[in-house]
């Protein structure tokens, strides 16, 4: 090996120590730049989401404030009432717990299990609170006729705690019964799997309305002259930007008692007196279809504008009619645009608060209004946590089976 | 074929119609003289107007979307374009999962996002206050902000950083004097974005805000569960000239960034 030689190697190492040292420094740099963001949509939005899911799987309340019962409970089997001693437990308990002042936040756990139960609590406690003689079974069960019913210590050993799947049955319309096994809710308390049916219906229809209306429109878009397709484009785009307030307002004003249309077909001779358009679940699809419609055309036009019109002169040319040309050349290039506008529109569907909130009748309200309703009204955070998770994982399930089945490169948005 | 046509062409038509149809109603109904939500109007008049800006609540909400939006606006703007240039410097390990978690205040139903951040915001002292409702809006602009300026990063020509690092410059200098003024326009309509997006919030607004953070949403939501006023009407037609000059902003600088990093 020659000097010259040697120096040359040398000389190339350095120059590739230089360039690794370079890639490094660049890393790092990528990593500080983006670790603020990171950091704050974290700490600000993904925490709180996590805790509050984690929320769905927790059940913290009950736990501390009946720990001798619950002990007592360990060996119960859950078919006839508890022994003597469990009695005794609860009774300790309850004093215990009415002297520190635990006891509310128990007992409203408990009343989201079985409604009264609260006020079987509380009332126990102020009846217990002073000394008896005899049997601890006969004074509780005197304090109060529910501790003679199996399914009252059934709600104690359900919400043990620390953790349970009570809230996420509960969201699927079932529950454990006092021995733990699975079972359907009695049926004037099921309410969540007709809930999650019409939440579904009302996202597919209205994918499909919008599928329907808004095809031959991004494909008019799409092949039209330059100006005609940029004052169509316009007009998607301008009730895309506006709020989304501003245009259920709109629906509201549009089909009020008093509004736009009852008058308009008054005037027409069609109606003799103003009909009831709101509140209705017409209302809340015709509203929703105008906002989504955006999300459905936009992925659609920037599919179709990639296919090269020569095609279906090409497929004219070899004798194709028109419904064939489209049928069999058109449409099989436009199906990832079709796939990506129906998740766009279906997965928007599915989290709609406040449209329905405002134009639809109580037979109308979708999932999201369930989770409101749970978390501010009742303020039964274990199920309005339990729905989210369940409205996430459906979300997120679609995205992700989506992006397996099609992949998400195919589609640009416009 | 020219039936199969026709019919195309009126079935698109009606649709764009029934796009902007509610809009062309609002609009002219806010200039009404009378109180009727319907045609014919009884006359022209600003009354609607000169309600809005007498009446506290309306003046309130509307300077509480400016300082929200705005706010948030900065704080996105600025992590998401340091973000966006961090994923577009060099590929970093688990970038996809960065990504995902970036990405996630967009894919997340609102409501989840209203709930969860109450939950979370409320024990150190942030529901109810205008901090806690910029922080969440800034959290769910900040992936628009990550998106624009990424996309518009892909236009810009790398060498240019090696040649101002050969020129002398620092990182910073480079970023400041050579890149920041090509991806402006990515960076601005970034920004605009953003405030659309804490604009139009009205879910978030509805479980996260007290009383003293009405936003303008906030405010037409309350209003339109009570008897509808026209007031609404001409807040929703003032929101919607803002939108138009949101979008017609960003067709504009979107314009400007494709011919950005091209000298």
């Amino acid at each position: 090996m020659s000097q010259a030689a040697a120096i040359e190697t040398s000389r190339a190492e350095a120059l590739g120590r230089r360039r690794r040292r370079a890639a490094r420094g660049r890393s790092v740099s990528a990593a500080l730049l983006v670790a603020p963001l990171l950091v704050f949509v974290l700490v600000s939005f993904a925490a709180p989401i996590g805790a509050m899911l984690l929320r769905g799987v927790e059940d913290p309340e009950v736990g501390p404030v009946l720990p001798r019962t619950l002990a007592a409970l360990e060996r119960w089997d859950g078919t006839d009432l508890p022994d003597e001693a469990t009695f005794a437990a609860l009774v300790e308990d309850l004093r215990a717990a009415r002297a520190a002042g635990t006891l509310p936040v128990a007992a409203s756990r408990l009343n989201h299990d079985t409604a009264g139960l609260r006020t079987t609590l509380v009332a126990s406690a102020r009846r217990l609170a002073a000394p008896f003689e005899g049997s601890a079974r006969e004074a509780v069960l005197r304090a109060d006729p529910a501790w003679g019913q199996v399914e009252t210590w059934g709600a104690i050993v359900r919400a043990r705690g620390p953790w349970t799947d009570f809230f996420l049955l509960a969201a699927l319309d079932l529950r454990r019964d006092a021995t733990g096994r699975i079972g359907p809710v009695p049926e004037d308390q099921a309410i969540f799997r007709t809930v999650f049916l019409r939440t579904f219906w009302i996202a597919a229809m209205v994918t499909a309305i919008t599928l329907a209306a808004g095809y031959p429109l991004a494909a008019l878009i799409a092949l039209a002259r330059p100006s005609v397709s940029a004052v169509l484009l316009f007009l998607v785009l301008l009730p895309f930007w506006t709020s989304l307030l501003v245009r259920t307002a709109a629906w509201m004003v549009l089909l009020a008692r008093e509004g736009v249309v009852n008058h308009a077909l008054i005037a027409l001779g069609l109606f003799g007196a103003p009909k009831q358009l709101l509140f209705n679940r017409f209302a809340v699809v015709i509203a929703m279809v105008h906002i989504l419609l955006p999300f459905m055309v936009l992925p659609l036009y920037a599919v179709m504008r990639q296919i090269p019109p020569i095609h279906l002169r090409a497929a004219a040319s070899l004798g194709a009619p028109p419904l064939a040309a489209f049928w069999r050349v058109w449409l099989p290039q436009t199906l990832p645009g079709i796939g990506a506008g129906c998740l766009m529109v279906f997965i928007q569907a599915l989290g709609f608060y406040v449209t329905p909130a405002l134009l639809g009748g109580g037979a109308d309200q979708m999932l999201p209004y369930f989770i409101g309703f749970y978390a501010n009204q009742t303020v039964n955070w274990g199920l309005a946590a339990a729905l989210s998770l369940l409205l996430l994982v459906a979300t997120l399930g679609i995205v992700g089976l989506y992006g397996r089945l099609v992949g998400f490169s195919a589609v640009r948005t416009a | 074929m020219s039936a199969l046509r026709l019919l195309w062409w009126a079935v698109s038509v009606a649709v764009a119609l029934f796009l902007v149809a509610p809009l062309l109603v609002i609009v002219p109904l806010s200039f009404s003289e009378g109180s009727f939500l319907h045609f014919p109007l009884p006359g022209v008049s600003l009354r609607w107007y000169h309600a809005f800006f007498a009446s506290e609540f309306w003046l309130a909400s509307l300077w509480n979307s400016l300082v929200v939006g705005l706010s948030a606006t900065a704080i996105a703007t600025a992590l998401g374009t340091l973000a966006a240039v961090g994923l577009w410097l060099a590929p970093l390990p688990g970038a996809s999962a960065i990504m995902g978690v970036l990405l996630l205040p967009m894919v997340v139903p609102s409501i989840i996002t209203a709930v969860a951040l109450t939950f979370a915001y409320a024990p150190v002292g942030l529901a109810s206050t205008h901090l806690g409702l910029i922080i969440a809006h800034a959290a769910l602009a900040s992936p628009f902000v990550v998106v624009t300026v990424g996309a518009t990063l892909t236009q810009f020509d790398r060498t240019l950083l090696r040649a101002a690092a050969a020129c002398g410059a620092g990182p910073v200098t480079a970023f400041r004097r050579v890149m920041l003024p090509l991806i402006l326009p990515g960076v601005v309509a970034g920004a605009v974005f953003a405030f659309a997006t804490s604009l139009d919030e009205s879910v978030v607004v509805l479980f996260l805000a007290g009383p003293s953070q009405r936003t303008l949403p906030r405010q037409m939501f309350a209003g339109l569960k009570d008897t509808i006023e026209l007031t609404i009407l001409a807040a929703a037609t003032m929101l919607t000239v803002l939108s138009l000059v949101l979008m017609l902003l960003v067709r504009v600088l979107s314009a400007r960034g494709a011919a950005a990093g091209r000298p």
